[in-house]
């Protein structure tokens, strides 16, 4: 899948995901209202990724209602949703319920304002209060995006599935991380803190996913730092059953989905296996 | 590493009342007139077209009209002042072709005479159609003539050259000689006027798209078009006519900073 928040932000960049052999497509965050971001430089690349704080960025829910109208549904929608407090997020869902296949909730943005974003996924009340709302709200599958900077990550996923939610989506990008220019001295990001995301963070995620597998019932979406199709496999192994790939489009452009079709292919293929559920969470011996 | 270069400014050209050239040192590469690099002012960062490559002297230069906050900024640096540069990004003009033409609308001529000292070098017949509302506000005719380029110009108020619009003096050049590639950079209202235009002549053109940028990296989404996807910070700026045939909002509208849509 098209991880939340690379492109997405159009009906066009997420179909053109979805012909370029993305499986599934997570839109932008959107929340209530339009919101601007923060200023630029909103990005900026570190060793191993990118870190950013993009703050957000959304035209709100009625005019991202009309980007998904727009949305050819070759491959399921999933909706990515930001808010501050349960009905918020309720409020946004029940709007864009009929227009998508599933919902995953951001609960976990490094670099949000106003309480939003990983202000929540760090607090395992307020994700169940949250999950809990929208899953009385909506009938399509709710999932829930998952902040790696907890002590106890296992603790919040349990909240999440003990509420309803449907699946777990990790990881959302770490941190926040920083960078200074050294001729100036001035931190780069107009935001000063962003979050980080690309290959850097991979080891993390196969951790967290590790971690989770264990100790749930439902399917774990993995996201963080995916380049290659031996990134997939690892974190196939770790426990997840799909993936999804965000910063390496910076790296390799929309061809990445294919490649990596093509080569997770010919190695199960080579393995022997006949579907990716064989695959799944064979770390865990 | 796409990390902004801290590099001082060398040298400043008045080039009109509102548009200053700020020329910096910098090994010059694999840059290409069309492309643009990330400005950061240690407050804001902004796309700017590269209006000068020069790969002898290890020069590049970037031209700046003050219309807002961040532009108006930048006109206050003196020489030595600091800026931070990344790029270049996108894909630039292809240069190629027997005889061109190109039509740059006011601060549209930045890519433009870059376009035209590398063709010309190249050894492309280059007609330029240079418009602008005034006669002050015409841009880098000197450099465009010393390139070698013919230079046609045109003004709003009839103060210098052909009294009208860059797209009719276009089309007076597309009915008198005979090109085989148009590129253009302007308003997007002048360059659908002439894609149209294009389009009846059966040439082969190019043109510099410009839409709201964050990253330049192709992550952040804000700058794709409707209804491909692409992005202009790396598909783009530059678009070929087939392609600009599916950039259905080409002409229509372009969307700010939190993805709300406005008419052009
Ligand atoms: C690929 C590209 C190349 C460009 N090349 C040049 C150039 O060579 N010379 C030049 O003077 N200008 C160029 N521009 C436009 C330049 O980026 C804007 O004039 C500048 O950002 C205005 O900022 P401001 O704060 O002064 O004005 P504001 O009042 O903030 O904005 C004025 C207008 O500029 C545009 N703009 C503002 N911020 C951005 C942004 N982050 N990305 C894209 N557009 C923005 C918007 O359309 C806005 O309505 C280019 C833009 C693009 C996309
Ligand atoms: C520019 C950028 C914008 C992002 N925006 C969002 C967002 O709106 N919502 C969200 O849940 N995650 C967002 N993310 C996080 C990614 O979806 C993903 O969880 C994270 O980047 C790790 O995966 P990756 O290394 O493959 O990018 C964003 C990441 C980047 C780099
Ligand atoms: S500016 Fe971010 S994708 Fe083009």
């Amino acid at each position: 899948m098209l991880a939340a928040g690379i492109l997405g932000s159009t009906a066009s960049s997420l179909n053109w995901a979805g012909r370029s052999g993305a499986g599934a497509v997570v839109t932008k965050s959107f929340g209530l209202n339009p919101n601007k971001g923060y200023a630029n430089p909103t990005t900026v690349e570190v060793t191993g990724g990118v870190i950013n704080a993009i703050g957000l960025s959304n035209p709100g829910v009625e005019n991202f209602k009309t980007e998904l109208e727009k949305l050819n549904k070759s491959v399921p929608a999933i909706a990515s949703l930001y808010g501050a407090n349960p009905e918020e997020f309720s409020e946004i869902a029940t709007r864009v319920e009929d227009l998508v296949d599933a919902l995953e909730l951001n609960v976990s943005c490094p670099h949000a304002m106003g309480g939003c974003g990983s202000a929540i996924g760090q607090d395992p009340e307020l994700t169940r209060e949250i999950v809990q709302s929208v899953k009385k709200s909506v009938k399509i599958p709710v999932f829930v995006k998952l902040t790696p900077n907890v002590t106890d990550i296992v603790e919040i996923a349990r909240s999440a599935e003990d509420v309803g939610a449907d699946a777990l989506t990790m990881i959302n990008s770490l941190g926040p991380g920083m960078r200074i220019d050294i001729e100036t001295g001035n931190p780069i990001l107009n935001n000063k803190f962003g979050g980080l995301s690309g290959p850097a963070v991979k080891p993390i995620a196969i951790r967290c996913i590790y971690e989770v597998y264990d100790s749930v019932d439902i399917p774990i979406i993995g996201v963080g730092g995916i380049r290659n199709y031996e990134d997939v496999i690892e974190f196939l192994y770790a426990g997840a059953s799909c993936i999804q790939i965000g910063t390496s489009i910076m790296y390799e452009g929309m061809d990445i989905f294919g490649k990596i079709l093509t080569g997770l292919e010919r190695f199960m293929d080579d393995k022997g296996y006949g579907s990716v559920n064989g695959m799944v969470g064979i770390a865990h011996k | 590493m796409q990390v902004p270069k801290v590099v001082e400014i060398k040298r400043i050209e008045e080039e009109s009342p509102t548009v200053k050239t700020f020329i910096f040192d910098w090994k010059v590469d694999s840059e290409k007139p069309g492309q643009f690099m990330m400005v950061w002012n240690f407050e804001d960062e902004k796309p700017m077209s590269l209006s000068l490559i020069d790969n002898v002297k290890n020069e590049i230069g970037i031209s700046i009209r003050s219309v807002g906050v961040f532009t108006e900024q930048i006109h206050k640096l003196q020489i030595g002042d600091k800026l931070g540069l990344r790029g270049p990004y996108g894909r630039g003009f292809d240069i190629s072709g027997i005889k061109v033409l190109a039509v740059g609308g006011g601060i549209g001529m930045a890519p433009i005479v870059a376009y035209s000292e590398e063709a010309s070098k190249m050894g492309v017949e280059v007609h330029i159609v240079s418009a602008a509302s005034t006669m002050d506000e015409l841009l880098f005719s000197d450099r465009i003539k010393r390139s070698g380029a013919k230079l046609l110009t045109c003004t709003d108020d009839g103060t210098h050259g052909y009294c009208g619009y860059g797209t009719d003096l276009a089309e007076k050049a597309l009915s008198e000689e005979n090109y085989d590639m148009v590129v253009s950079c302007g308003p997007e209202i002048m360059m659908e006027k002439l894609f149209n235009m294009v389009e009846k002549y059966e040439i082969s053109s190019q043109f510099s798209l410009e839409r709201y940028m964050k990253c330049g990296l192709g992550l952040c989404g804000q700058c794709c078009v409707d209804d491909q996807g692409w992005r202009v910070c790396v598909e783009g700026p530059v678009f070929w006519q087939d392609e600009l045939r599916m950039i259905t909002e080409f002409g229509k509208y372009k969307r700010d900073s939190s993805g709300q849509k406005h008419k052009i």
